[in-house]
Formats: C-alpha cells, structure tokens, sequence
C-alpha cells in the first residue's frame, strides 16, 4: 500500500488561514501558501485548503488560492468550500489542484459528483462529508453547509452513494470531534472504511500521535490534521514516527 | 527552453509551474514544427490511452525525429506509457513504439502473478507516495534508494529494458525509464516535492 497520508488542512477566509474549532471561533494564523510550504518542508504528504469565504467573492478567491498554491508549492492539493458547479471544478483543476473537494453541493445534488468525475477522473474527486453521531447512536447524520444544516441522510449511507456515483476519495470529518484533540472518531472511520472502496481521510479531532495511529487502525488511508500541527503541539515528522512504529507505511 | 507538449490530453498548469520554479524558460506548444526543434519536449499526459494515442498522431513524426536526433524527451505517467510498443488498456492499443515493452493493467497482472496478494487489499488505482526502489542512470541523479514519489495511474509496465527506477503496488512496475536522451517518468515529478524537483532538475541538465 502507499505511504499513509498527513494532510495538514488549511481554513481559509478571504485569503487568509483561519482554524475553526467546533465549526465556530476564527483566528487567523496567516498565508495560505507561507503554511502550506512550511508543512511541505516538514514533510506534509499533501495540503488541503478550505475556502471558507463566506461572500459572492468567494468563486473567485478560490480560484486565485489554486493559482496561487500550484505555482509555489509541488505536492499534491486540494481545494474546497462551496465548489458547486463542473465549470467551478474544471476552473480550479486547471490552476494545477490535484482535487477538488465538494459537500454541500453533492448533496443537493448528487449528480455533480458523477458530472466532475467523468470529465476529469474519479481522482480528482473528494466528497467530504461532515458528520455527527445520532442521538442514541444508530449512525451519524450528515450536515451540510458548513455544519449549519442538518441533512435528511445517513453518513455510512452517503458515502456508499458517493463512491457509486464516482468519488474517488472521502473526506469524514467528525463534527462531535473536531476541535476537541480527543482523537477521531474511529468507530466511524471504521463503518465507511467497510462500506466504501476508495481511500479515506480521516478528519475532526487529531489531538496526539496515538490519535492517527487508532484512526490509520480504523481504516484511514490519510489523516487530516489541523490545530494539532497549526499550533505547533507534535511535528509531521513526530506524528510519522508515531505512524511507523506502528508498523504503517510512511514517507520521511 | 523546455516546452511541453499540449495535445488537449488533461492538466499542464503544474508541469510548467514545477520547470518555471526550476528557473527554467518554458512554453506550451501544440505545432509539430515546434516539438522538433525544441531543445527539451516533455509529453504530458492523464487519462486514457487510446484517445490520447490518437491526439499525438499529429505530432508523431516530429517526435520520432527528435527522438531519432537525441534530443532530451520526457514523457510524464501516461506519457510515459505512450512511448511504449503497446497498451492494453479498453482493448489493444498501439504506442510509439520509441521504446520496448507494453502497457498492462497492474490489478489484472496482480491476478496474475497470484493468489496470496489477494488478501492484502491492494486498491487499484495506485493513488499515493511510493517508494523507488534501484535509482540509477542520470535522470535518477542524486536520488536515494527507497525516496518516495507521487503516483496516479492504474496501469503500468512491468519489465522494459530501459527501467531505470521500479516501485510496488501489488506488482513491481516500472517507475522510470532512460534510453540515451529519451526519458519516462510514470509518477509525477511535479507532484513529488523536493525529489521530483531533483528528477526534473535533472532532466533540464540533459
């Protein structure tokens, strides 16, 4: 199998790197592509950005972040954030993204994922899928927009469709965990790990080495870290010795 | 000046950022007058075989000349796999031929070769950093046994003569080819960091 995956997300809002915790304070932390090189060096496998911008500015500011990052930084990227249309995708691809992520635009409607992976490859495909657990804990709800909405769908369920439908990786953030450094939730990690065929990121809760390590024994092919790393807690590379130790595969 | 090929077959955009970082001139081009006289080609190249096959057919001569010449080509994934006699890809498919060797599918050769590797959940396509095992030869310069590159690809080359890096998944393929002036990479150098940035330095140095 290839290396497992650390992927250093950055939030961005008007051009600038912000980290919510728990989807709701901002702060800022500075620019996108200064980050974003600073985690290559220190061994980031691949970057996700997160165009948070919340105006009509927002198409545009996302497509200058893509530009902006594929000329200065030469691993593999992701760009998401309200991506909802083919022509938006194809728009970011052609800057040099490896991938576009889309959410809320997949659920409203289904067939985009589909529309993007024929024309460009189930590749460049993320769906990212933002979940927390059902009171009572039969499954997890999606959200949408953000976090804000609160969707009809199950998320072990969405995933299934998704990668039907062509998506060639899944994004799962745990909304009950993210901010929280409590770790991932692994329990469903592991149910979309089973129920999908695609590689996996697992996202929303990283808070120590050991976390990654429980979230890669779940299932996931990448791991998403954000405050973990933003603030400086471990080092990618700490958090890739905890990885190989393991007994994972990793890239130093 | 590198140029690179622009035959409509997918994203250029990071091919040309990685040589334009590089410090080195570089253009599109997409006339075959261009391909011959340039002083470094790279052929690009994603998605499927066949069609890409017949988007080159313009510029086949031009690049069987430079070829021919000894002029500095690289071709990058499926690239790579065209300058190959034969794909196997939807049906058989023939290459350029520049160089020995075909093109399988890595998940029917895994089949193939047996029966124990079934159990490891190999996922297909191969998507991720992977280790290159035996660099040698001038376009693997500098590069250390076991340095990791970025790949996306379902298919592959499994023994060419001209092999001159190989990595697994699943099977061993063919990671990097070299024959005099003519090049292959099957991964992305321009997606590899710093170690792709070596490979593609090394390249303009040809």
């Amino acid at each position: 199998m290839p290396s497992l995956r650390i992927i250093p997300c950055l939030d961005v809002k008007d051009g600038r790197v912000v980290k919510g915790v728990q989807f709701l304070q901002l702060r800022d932390q500075g620019d996108p592509v200064e980050l974003g090189r600073r985690y290559w060096e220190e061994g980031a496998d691949e970057l996700v950005y997160l165009d948070i911008t919340a105006s009509h500015e927002r198409r545009r500011t996302t497509v200058e972040l893509a530009h902006r990052v594929a000329q200065q930084l030469f691993i593999p990227f992701t760009v998401g954030g309200g991506i909802a249309s083919v022509e938006e995708a194809a728009e970011v691809l052609a800057q040099g993204a490896d991938k576009v992520a889309i959410n809320t635009a997949a659920l409203n409607r289904p067939q985009l994922i589909t529309d993007i992976a024929e024309r460009f490859g189930s590749q460049a495909v993320v769906v990212a899928i933002d979940a927390r657990r059902r009171e009572g804990g039969a499954g997890w709800d999606v959200f949408a927009e953000g976090g804000r909405r609160r969707t009809d769908r199950e998320a072990v369920e969405w995933a299934r469709e998704a990668v039907e439908r062509g998506a060639g990786e899944l994004l799962v953030t745990s909304m009950d965990r993210d901010g929280t450094t409590q770790g991932y939730d692994t329990e469903l990690l592991a149910a979309i790990a089973e129920a999908a065929s695609v590689p996996l990121i697992a996202s929303g809760g990283a808070g120590a080495p050991e976390h990654l390590v429980e979230a890669a024994r779940s299932g996931a092919d990448g791991l998403l870290v954000a405050s973990i790393v933003h603030e400086g807690v471990v080092s990618i590379r700490q958090l890739k010795q905890a990885l190989a130790e393991a007994g994972f595969p990793v890239r130093f | 000046m590198t140029v690179v090929l622009d035959y409509g077959v997918g994203n250029l955009t990071s091919v040309l950022n990685a040589l334009r970082a590089l410090g080195e001139a570089t253009e599109l081009v997409a006339n075959p007058e261009a391909v011959r006289k340039a002083e470094r080609l790279i052929l690009p190249g994603v998605g499927a075989f066949a069609p890409a096959r017949s988007r080159l057919t313009p510029f086949e001569e031009a690049i069987r000349e430079r070829v021919a010449a000894g002029k500095p080509t690289l071709g990058i994934c499926l690239g790579m796999q065209l300058l190959f006699e034969r794909s196997y890809e939807h049906g058989i498919h023939e290459g350029l031929g520049l160089l020995p060797g075909e093109v399988v599918s890595l998940r029917e050769a895994l089949g193939a070769e047996s029966e124990r590797d079934k159990r490891c959940e190999i996922r297909y396509p191969h998507i991720g950093w992977t280790p290159l095992r035996d660099p040698c030869g001038r376009l693997m310069a500098g590069v250390e046994e076991g340095a990791q590159v970025y790949f996306v690809h379902s298919y592959g080359v499994l023994d060419a003569e001209a092999c001159v890096a190989w990595a697994e998944h699943g099977v061993r393929f063919c990671a990097a080819v070299e024959r005099e002036n003519l090049f292959g990479a099957q991964f992305h150098p321009e997606k590899s960091g710093a170690v792709g940035l070596t490979i593609l330095e090394n390249f303009l140095r040809c």
